[in-house]
Formats: structure tokens, C-alpha cells, sequence
């Protein structure tokens, strides 16, 4: 990633990802500790804002852009409306936290150990790098005529993709109104009835 | 309502930003970050924010269940619709390159219908979800 630049963006660099795998870490540690809801809710959203922001060291703008609006804006305002509805304490968990740190520290290890076995970080001729990106790189913006490459392969190239996404947004609304919805009506129903 | 009046009216003053910061994103999502999906998101925060400071019940004047059910079809159906368009002008479903005389063109045109049909659904799904999770509370 760093190629071409000098030491001293280097430098930087590494003290940028240090500190915010370091602030992520800090928050991931508080929202776990934390029993006060909405305190949770809100560093969950601290936690996707820092996110974006390691997302943006990584030069990947359009998922820093979706995880800063979706991560730490939308779904802020969706827990903290689910939080407020159901109760603002967590109940005190009933097992010991012996058996899911085990379960854990086990995946972490073996996530770990497979890492050794991945290509270098950022190199050009990584697996990666050599399927499709050399053809929406070097053909996307003359077949699409669109100057945003991520743009030109999320809505034309897998354009098939996309549309089931917007389904499943799609059905997340119609159940959302079918679960919830209807609720008050019956009610009215109810109160009339007597 | 809230009766913090300095929320109030920074709300008020943030709110029109917002909208049109959606706006920008959706219609520039061809040729910067963004794209119909964070565009609807962020327009739908515009809503909630009014939502919060305002209220449930002067939000659901402002958009009314019935028009948000109309509108989250109506994305999907945008989408659907422009890959049915595709395939009734003799090409493939979704193949946008049949829409204008270039290839180019025409998808430029079938990204920014299909990016659109997104940021509508996601939009109203969004302001749905909160508008109705939020009135059950009261």
C-alpha cells in the first residue's frame, strides 16, 4: 500500500493504525463490560465510526462511506429505538464466562495460525488482484461510462447482486410492518369491541 | 415534542443539509463515494432526526405509513423494472447497454435508474423500521 511514499508517511501511517486498532480495542473491551444499554448502543457506533476510519487508511472510501453512514449512523438511531422499547439494562448473564472465552480464544488462535498462510498485505500479484479486478480496472470506466468504479461493478456487473440486496432491505421493511405494524389497529379493534 | 429549544432549532437548520447531502450522494454516486444505499440512509436520518426532536406522531404527518409501504415497493420494483425494460429492447435482464445508442450510455442510464430504485427502497425501509419501532414505545 505504502509503495512510493517516503518513511515518514510510513511512519504515519503506522502510528494511524496503531491508535485506532488500539481505540477499537479499548471500545470493544468497554461494550462488552458495559450492562447500561444505550451506553453500549452508543459505542457501538463510536466503534463503526473508527471503523470507517481504518476503512479510509485502507483507501477503500466507498466502504468507509457506508459503514460511517450505516454502521454508526442508521443503526445507532434502530438499537437505540429497539433499547429504549425493551429495556435499558442487561440482565446479568446466568453462566459463567469460562466456557465462551474458551470458545474464543480458540477461534481467535486458529483465525491467527491461518493468517500465516495469506498472501502479503497489499501485494499486486496476490490472488486477488489477478481474477477480475485487471478487467473492471482497465475496461469498466469505457463499457459503463461511470468514473466510479465501485459504483460501475456493484450496479452493472453484479447487477444481479444488488437487486437481491434491495430485496432483502426490501423484505426487512415488509416484515418490520407485518410484525409490528398492525399492532395499534388491533387494539382499536379491541377497545371497540367492548 | 421536545421542549429543548436550542435542539429544536439546530435540527431545523440541520435537517435541509441532510436531505440535500442525500441528494448529492445518490445523484453523484457514479462519480464519487456513495452510491443509492448510503443516499437513502442518509436521507431517511433526515427524517429521523425530525423524528427525535419533533416527534413520532408529526413525523408520520410529514410521511404517512402508507406512502412509505407505496415507496419501499416501488424501489424494488424500479430495479426489477429496468431489467424487465432491458430484456423487452432485446437484450439480457439487467443488461443496461441496450438503453441508449452506446453501450456506455445506456449503462450510465441503467446504473443511475437502478441506484435510484436502491436509495427509494432503502430509504423508506429505514424510516419505517424506526418510525415503527419507535411508536410502539409511547
Amino acid at each position: 500500500m505504502d509503495q512510493g511514499q517516503g518513511k515518514g508517511p510510513r511512519l504515519i501511517t503506522a502510528v494511524h493504525d496503531i491508535l485506532l486498532l488500539t481505540l477499537l480495542l479499548v471500545t470493544t473491551v468497554a461494550v462488552v463490560r458495559l450492562r447500561n444499554l444505550v451506553a453500549v448502543v452508543m459505542l457501538l457506533g463510536l466503534y463503526s465510526l473508527l471503523m470507517a476510519a481504518v476503512w479510509l487508511v485502507l483507501d477503500a472510501v466507498d466502504v468507509a462511506f457506508t459503514e460511517a453512514a450505516v454502521g454508526a449512523g442508521i443503526t445507532t438511531f434502530l438499537l437505540l429505538a429497539a433499547v429504549l422499547l425493551t429495556g435499558q439494562e442487561e440482565k446479568p448473564p446466568r453462566r459463567g464466562p469460562i466456557g465462551p472465552l474458551l470458545i474464543v480464544a480458540a477461534t481467535g488462535a486458529v483465525l491467527l495460525y491461518a493468517t500465516a498462510d495469506m498472501p502479503p498485505f497489499g501485494a499486486p500479484d496476490n490472488p486477488i488482484h489477478r481474477h477480475v479486478a485487471p478487467y473492471y480496472i482497465d475496461r469498466s470506466l469505457d463499457e459503463t461510462g461511470v468514473p466510479n468504479m465501485v459504483t460501475a461493478v456493484l450496479a452493472s456487473y453484479r447487477g444481479y447482486d444488488t437487486l437481491g440486496e434491495t430485496t432483502v432491505i426490501f423484505t426487512a421493511g415488509v416484515a418490520v410492518l407485518v410484525l409490528l405494524g398492525g399492532r395499534r389497529r388491533r387494539e382499536d379493534e379491541i377497545e371497540e369491541d367492548e | 415534542m421536545s421542549d429543548l429549544l436550542i435542539l429544536r432549532i439546530v435540527a431545523k437548520l440541520l435537517i435541509p443539509y441532510i436531505l440535500l447531502f442525500g441528494l448529492y450522494v445518490q445523484t453523484h454516486g457514479d462519480f464519487g463515494p456513495g452510491g443509492g444505499f448510503q443516499a437513502g440512509v442518509i436521507f431517511a436520518s433526515g427524517f429521523i432526526l425530525y423524528a427525535l426532536v419533533f416527534g413520532v406522531a408529526n413525523a408520520r404527518r410529514v410521511v404517512p405509513p402508507r406512502l412509505m409501504a407505496t415507496l419501499i415497493a416501488l424501489g424494488v420494483l424500479l430495479f426489477a423494472g429496468v431489467g424487465l425494460a432491458a430484456l423487452l429492447m432485446g437484450g439480457n435482464y439487467l443488461e443496461y447497454a441496450v438503453f441508449a445508442d452506446q453501450p456506455a450510455r445506456g449503462n450510465h442510464i441503467g446504473i443511475w435508474l437502478v441506484e435510484l430504485g436502491v436509495g427509494i427502497t432503502v430509504s423508506a425501509v429505514m424510516l419505517t423500521i424506526f418510525l415503527t419501532i419507535a411508536g410502539r414505545g409511547r
